[in-house]
């Protein structure tokens, strides 16, 4: 059932941009970067957004914190202390306050804290900038966030330099937690780390959330990582939305034959079961220049005339699933093999001696 | 660890130090490592493992680190045996064994690549420089090196610039243009991790099929479990310049010996079951690579770790019965 | 056992080192740099210190002329030990009738440390008529004299005080212009980058030396030797904040993609914040190194103005003007050491180079 008011509402969010080209840079076409994405989180919920380089997942992440415009649409805010606000209309001055509560994790920890300043002033900086907050609290608050995500409070006068991959995210996350947000915008937050590294990160992010009933939009490329960590997952294809579903739907029972399609190339640690064969025609899965039609077309093993004619809508096909597809076929369920991969007959990795 | 079967590259006791201002930094530290003919090899490791390193040190481009132990013998097509830790990085020798006896794809294509001339050239360039066909003969064999890794209308790609084509295409001319003289050894150094997951198994179906019709070794390095579940025979794991555990690819999955291995095979989130609780993690992190640790490199973070032995003494390798060797204390092996 | 806990130690204090500390030990591995920050040191120490260490005024005349350079001898008769210089005399040629100038080793003049000479304004605020060393009853001229009999040595010191000072205040200037030109084109971007990359291309455009020949002539001859002396300081910077500021510019822009501003545009900062304290510190090193080598064009630039007469103009002396009496063949051949300005500028500008040069390789400690 739909919150009804849940802490995050998308609704038709677009943002294109002009491809130039020729003498003067002059504006050949439009890229629709973000194609009216509708969605929303309730509170305390962890929200998937996958899908490949671009997809637009990442455009939409920071297009909801802000630092990028929209073209249209609508992005309604509703945390307890502030009633339902469109953070679109807000002007950038209006929107500073509203940063404590809505806050980012990046994906590179090595470029996303400033190497020039001390870990005491990156973690503190959401303070100071968003409120007149004297320096011994900001010393106090960084302290404790510090303690929160597991390192040492004398630390603070360290410069990232000093830190390995994982820690520097522990700061990255200390930083977005400084000014106690409800929403956490999490791009590709353990993308750039090692796997032990990534577990540890993972299962810190689910503490957090436990801890201070935080609500994550989590954006990844990897379906293991967001199975772990989400309860319902969007699926983003050349800037659109093409499904929407609880976990155990969209990992049981896809759609959407892209999504079918992410699942059964995504590689796993079974050496006896592999990805099946993908389609050889190579096509780019960035954002279509061109409109008309539905944008997966290209690669769709099950395409039929009226999709390259008619773009499908997002529609409500199961509780809670929906898809943008022309054809309500039931694709795939947890036997077939595009989720359980094929047989690996190539392998000659059986013991020998 | 003796070589089995038909042992075609042989690393033994391999150390590679880096000096840096604050004193040398050890990348590999005593390593053994073997290829055999016509099988594949996964390296898995995290990083400051060592594992680019190493494979760097094959064909002795791990400069700017020197090689200060060991040897890394190469077995040529008539059985001669080649001590490549001794030849001169610059010269003549191993000139002659990069490309046409090893070849090396990288993670980024364009490492392999100019930017200002085609695909077709370069490729041709290659071959000219080992001695390959000439004239038409060699276009010829451009085009089907192309045709033969999945490039779409290879005549015309041929003629393309590599900032035409894809990440996955320019992966493809990559790959085209290391077997294009025919190596019996490939080091593939994450050649898919920037990619997106189709794309990059398309391309490990391919170098599987390439690897299976020309008979090559590959030694493929990753970070990734599943890409090395999906292409290897046999899986080596790297943790701080050592091999911890060498195994068949079944037997290493299936059944892991190293705490080290079990610990990263339990901490993966799995895109094909639920994982309920936490993820089983691997505390701490890894040390300062100035300070390496003694005895077995891994006992800091084990949760077997035996006092007195493993933070003394170093664990020699142990071949177990169903064909995996493991360097452990937990499994014998320790010295006198 | 002790060469680990030393790694360790080196480390830790690694760990809570500044930008700048790190530039420090990084712009220390390079020899040449610092021994050129050593000669620029004694240089501006020089120029700081000037008529103190100078025994005559740079306009004080003597019969003397094109005296060559007096040696200093500490074994003379009379003075084992201590320096003493001869003495000298004018003679006619009794061919050509030109008077020459030899030493006259009748005559032995010792060396006296901190003698009172002729009076001089220390920087305009101190007056004072201490020397570091001169001779009673005759004169010490180290480097000889020139046509008038002006003591060289004294004159090339008071020329170091010009020379090298005009380096500085232009590069003031310089950065001023350079860094807020180029901080808006890069920051902003857009139009405004545009206007402004046209702008500063159009006076790349124009050619160097003849702008600059252009301006220097066109000072008034009546002006006085201050406002010379900063018009042509002017001169120099209008050429040269244009470099500085494409610098900046592409720093800037490559600065303002990275994921630490994006971060803190989400934690809230404002533009004028992210400049500041991200942006500001980030360039702050190139833009010294892009100072550091402006200077030594500034220098080579009033030099050769002054060269050419169109820069400082006598009585005021920078290397420049000195050099003017060097314009011809005699003083290659019979006079060479009134050439010897030329070796302070090749030293001074190599010595800037090279400090530059180590600069630069320090500025980006981050970029292993």
């Amino acid at each position: 059932m739909p919150d009804p008011q849940p802490l995050l509402e998308v609704t038709d969010l677009a943002k294109s941009y002009a491809l130039r080209g020729g003498f003067f840079d002059r504006t050949k076409g439009n890229v629709q970067a973000v194609d009216h994405v509708s969605f929303s989180i309730p509170r305390g919920q962890t929200f998937g957004l996958v899908g490949e380089s671009g997809s637009g997942k990442t455009t939409t992440g920071r297009l909801i914190v802000r630092v990028i415009e929209p073209d249209t649409g609508q992005i309604v805010f509703r945390d307890e202390e502030s009633g339902g606000v469109d953070l679109v209309k807000l002007s950038s001055r209006q929107i500073r306050p509203l940063r404590k509560k809505i806050q980012m994790i990046f994906q590179d920890p090595y470029s996303s804290l400033d190497p020039r300043m001390t870990v005491l002033r990156i973690v503190g900086e959401p303070l100071r900038a968003t409120g007149s907050i004297s320096r011994r609290a900001t010393r106090d608050r960084v302290a404790e966030v510090l303690e929160m995500v597991g390192l040492s409070e004398e630390y603070m006068n360290r410069y990232p330099h000093a830190f390995s991959g994982g820690q520097r995210q522990r700061i990255g996350i200390a930083r977005a937690l400084a000014t106690q947000p409800s929403l956490i915008v999490a791009d590709e937050a353990v993308s750039a780390l090692d796997v032990s590294v990534q577990a540890q990160i993972l299962n810190l992010l689910r503490d957090l959330q436990e801890r201070f009933r935080l609500t994550y939009l989590f954006i990844a490329h990897d379906l293991g990582v967001v199975r772990y960590l989400c309860d319902r997952v969007a699926v983003m294809y050349s800037g659109r939305l093409v499904e929407i579903a609880d976990k155990p739907a969209l990992y049981g029972n896809p759609k959407h034959p892209y999504t079918e399609s992410l699942l059964a190339a995504a590689p796993r640690p079974e050496p006896d079961k592999l990805p099946i064969k993908q389609p050889s025609m190579e096509s780019p899965s960035g954002p279509h220049p061109f409109g008309g039609g539905c944008a997966y077309f290209p690669r769709c093993p099950y395409r039929r005339d009226v999709c390259s004619r008619e773009a499908p809508q997002l529609r409500e096909v199961a509780g809670g699933q929906s898809v943008a597809c022309h054809f309500d076929l039931t694709l795939a369920n947890a036997n077939s093999p595009a989720i359980c991969g094929r047989e690996n007959l190539q392998s000659n990795g059986s013991a020998v001696h | 660890m003796r070589p089995e079967g038909n042992t075609i590259l042989e690393v033994q006791d391999l150390t590679i130090r880096f000096h840096m201002r604050q004193g040398p930094v050890t990348a590999v530290d005593g390593l053994e490592l073997s290829l055999e003919e016509g099988r594949v090899l996964g390296v898995v490791g995290e990083s400051g493992c060592g594992k680019s390193v190493m494979s760097r040190a094959l064909i002795r481009i791990e400069a700017p680190g020197t090689i200060e132990k060991g040897s890394v013998r190469y077995i040529d097509r008539d059985g001669c045996e080649v001590a490549i830790e001794k030849l001169d990085p610059a010269g003549r020798a191993i000139r002659r064994i990069r490309w046409k006896e090893i070849a090396m794809i990288f993670q980024e294509p364009m490492t392999s690549f100019g930017p200002q001339h085609s695909i077709g050239a370069q490729i041709s360039e290659a071959m000219e420089l080992h001695g390959i066909l000439r004239g038409r003969d060699r276009q010829q064999a451009v085009v089907a090196a192309l045709e033969s890794v999945g490039m779409p209308r290879p005549t015309e790609t041929a003629e393309q610039y590599p900032y035409q084509l894809s990440g996955g295409m320019r992966q493809r001319a990559m790959i085209a243009m290391a077997l294009s003289c025919g190596p019996r050894i490939l080091i593939a150094d994450e050649p898919t991790t920037a990619l997106d997951v189709s794309t990059e198994s398309q391309i490990l179906d391919l170098l599987r099929e390439r690897q299976m019709a020309l008979g090559m070794s590959v030694l493929y390095i990753s970070h990734n479990l599943g890409v090395v579940a999906h292409i290897a025979d046999d899986v080596a794991v790297m943790y701080l310049g050592r091999v911890v555990e060498r195994s068949p690819v079944r037997v290493l999955f299936a059944a892991a010996k190293h705490p080290y291995t079990l610990a990263l095979l339990r901490s993966l989130a799995r895109v094909d079951r639920d994982i309920p609780g936490r993820l089983e993690v691997l505390s701490g992190g890894l040390p300062d690579p100035f300070l390496r640790p003694a005895g077995c490199v891994f006992h800091q973070r084990c949760p077997e770790c035996i006092r007195g032995l493993c933070d003394r003494v170093v664990p020699r390798w142990v071949r177990l019965d169903d064909g995996s060797a493991v360097a452990c204390h937990l499994y014998g092996g320790d010295h006198a | 056992m002790s060469a680990t806990s030393a790694i360790a130690a080196v480390r830790t204090e690694s760990h809570s080192a500044s930008q700048w500390r790190l530039m420090w030990l990084k712009f220390k591995d390079h020899r040449l740099a610092l021994a050129s920050l050593a000669v620029l040191g004694l240089f501006y120490t020089i120029a700081l210190v000037g008529p103190f260490l100078a025994p005559y005024d740079s306009w004080q005349t003597s019969p003397f002329a094109f005296a060559p350079p007096a040696k200093v001898h500490f074994f003379l008769p009379g003075h084992w030990g201590r320096p003493a210089v001869y003495g000298m005399k004018v003679i006619s040629n009794p061919k050509t009738f030109d008077r020459i100038t030899l030493r006259d080793r009748t005559k032995i003049l010792p060396v006296r440390f901190f003698v009172r000479g002729s009076k001089y304004t220390w920087l305009g605020l101190i007056d004072s008529n201490l020397r570091l060393f001169g001779v009673e009853d005759g004169q010490i001229n180290l480097m000889g004299t020139d046509i008038l009999g002006r003591d060289c040595f004294s004159r090339v010191i008071i020329a170091t005080q010009i020379s090298v000072t005009v380096g500085i205040v232009g590069v003031l200037i310089t950065f001023v212009l350079g860094a807020l030109i180029g901080g808006a084109s890069g920051y902003y971007g857009g139009v405004v980058d545009n206007v402004m990359q046209r702008f500063l291309e159009f006076v790349t455009c124009v050619p160097t030396i003849p702008m600059w020949m252009a301006l220097g002539a066109a000072i008034p001859s009546y002006w006085s030797d201050v406002k010379v002396y900063f018009s042509i300081t002017i001169i120099l910077a209008l050429r040269s904040w244009t470099g500085l500021s494409r610098q900046v510019r592409s720093k800037l822009l490559q600065l303002r993609d990275e994921e630490f501003v994006v971060a803190a545009r989400v934690a809230g900062a404002s533009d004028s914040r992210i400049i500041l304290t991200h942006l500001l510190p980030g360039f702050a090193s190139y833009l010294i190194v892009s100072l550091t080598l402006e200077i030594p064009r500034m220098i080579l630039g009033e030099t050769t103005l002054s060269f050419f007469g169109l820069g400082l103009r006598p009585p005021t002396v920078s290397w420049g003007v000195l050099l003017q009496d060097a314009q011809n063949l005699a003083a290659i051949s019979s006079y060479p050491w009134l050439m010897f300005p030329a070796v302070m500028v090749v030293i001074c500008v190599l010595a800037f180079n090279f400090l530059g040069d180590g600069l630069r390789d320090a500025a980006d400690p981050y970029k292993e």
